[in-house]
């Protein structure tokens, strides 16, 4: 998921970029000290989830929220622990952090902004659509049909992608993260900036890497406890 | 004071990255002096309710060196603040001093 970071505060913007950097599930797109500067962005683009400080002067968390017409899913990050019960009375809010933020504490609220997000796919926005459990990916101007529990992995390749499946490979003029969005949680995983595994399909896992059919594929360091968790461990 | 401060929360939070925590420190080496300031012109200005605010903005930082007294301290100051009463001053103005000296020698 896309985020932004709004909080006036430098020290709680670099600690929140910390634990965004440690979740595989969230990129930081934007980061803004103030709440006027995220609105004139947020006007023009749109992300899929805000890591929003309450307690901002002039306007506040609350006042953004009030003022976008169709807010993402937000997050909210305070150092009150008083502002709860008005924080659930807006539908965008997922949940709410008191500072400072521990990274368990951070990583369940991004996996409840991940269930709440929605799964039915945008579409129309470039060259991979999905429908139900397929894919459709464009390469010489045909859509081309790939059955998305048959990928067990996609490496970025510059300003392309490959997807690796049992039968055939293709390769995409698209990014990693626009193909992680129409995929399932609950099946894929980024395990590297470059590479996102079907956890369905792997074979064996060795220190920093795992083994998906005869690829080995590096797992980085931040992304290795998200992998562990998924594991059924003995 | 009733409480020091200590690096447990950003040593947590580091994973053992020295750049993140040399990141971090500088940060807040640069926020802290800023802030002080700025709750000393407030409070100069017979600006308690602006008061408020610094010191809910470095309730935060307070929490990060781990010092949960001092923190609940903060709080009710800065409550107090929000009424109009500067009774915690000099406490708080311990802490603060506190911190400095402990980011500066860490």
């Amino acid at each position: 998921m896309k985020c932004l970071v709004i909080d006036d505060e430098e020290t709680a913007r670099v600690i929140i970029e910390e634990l965004i950097e440690k979740n595989p599930h969230v990129e930081l797109e934007e980061r803004f000290s103030n709440a006027i500067q995220a609105i004139k962005y947020l006007n023009q683009q749109s992300t899929d989830l805000i890591f929003l400080d309450i307690h901002m002067p002039e306007f506040t968390g609350f006042d953004l929220i009030q003022t976008l017409k169709t807010p993402p899913n937000v997050i909210l990050t305070t150092s009150d622990r008083n502002f709860a019960i008005e924080a659930f009375e807006y539908e965008c809010i997922v949940d709410y952090l008191v500072k400072p933020i521990t990274q368990d504490r951070f990583d369940k609220a991004v996996q409840k902004a991940l269930s709440k997000k929605s799964v039915k796919a945008k579409g129309s926005d470039g060259e991979i659509t999905k429908t139900e459990n397929d894919l459709y990916v464009n390469i010489d101007r045909r859509l081309i049909k790939i059955d998305i529990p048959s990928i067990y992995l996609v490496q970025a390749k510059g300003d392309y992608i490959q997807i690796k499946t049992f039968d055939k490979n293709y390769i995409v003029h698209s990014t990693l993260k626009k193909i992680t969005d129409k995929l399932p949680d609950d099946l894929f995983l980024k395990v590297h900036r470059s590479f996102v595994i079907n956890t369905k399909h792997i074979i064996d896992i060795e220190d920093n890497s795992v083994l998906i059919e005869k690829d080995v594929v590096p797992v980085s360091r931040s992304n290795r406890p998200e992998l562990m968790k998924r594991l059924n461990l003995l | 004071m009733k409480d020091h401060p200590n690096l447990s929360y950003i040593h947590q939070l580091s994973g053992g990255d020295k750049v993140f925590e040399y990141k971090i420190f500088e940060v807040i080496k640069k926020e802290l002096p800023q802030e002080l300031l700025a709750f000393k012109h407030c409070i100069e200005k017979n600006n308690f309710k602006e008061a408020s605010s610094v010191v809910h903005k470095l309730k935060h930082k307070i929490s990060i060196l781990g010092m949960e007294q001092n923190y609940a301290l903060a709080e009710i100051y800065e409550k107090e603040l929000k009424e109009g009463i500067n009774n915690g001053q000099q406490e708080f103005e311990e802490i603060l001093q506190g911190m400095l000296t402990f980011i500066e020698q860490t």
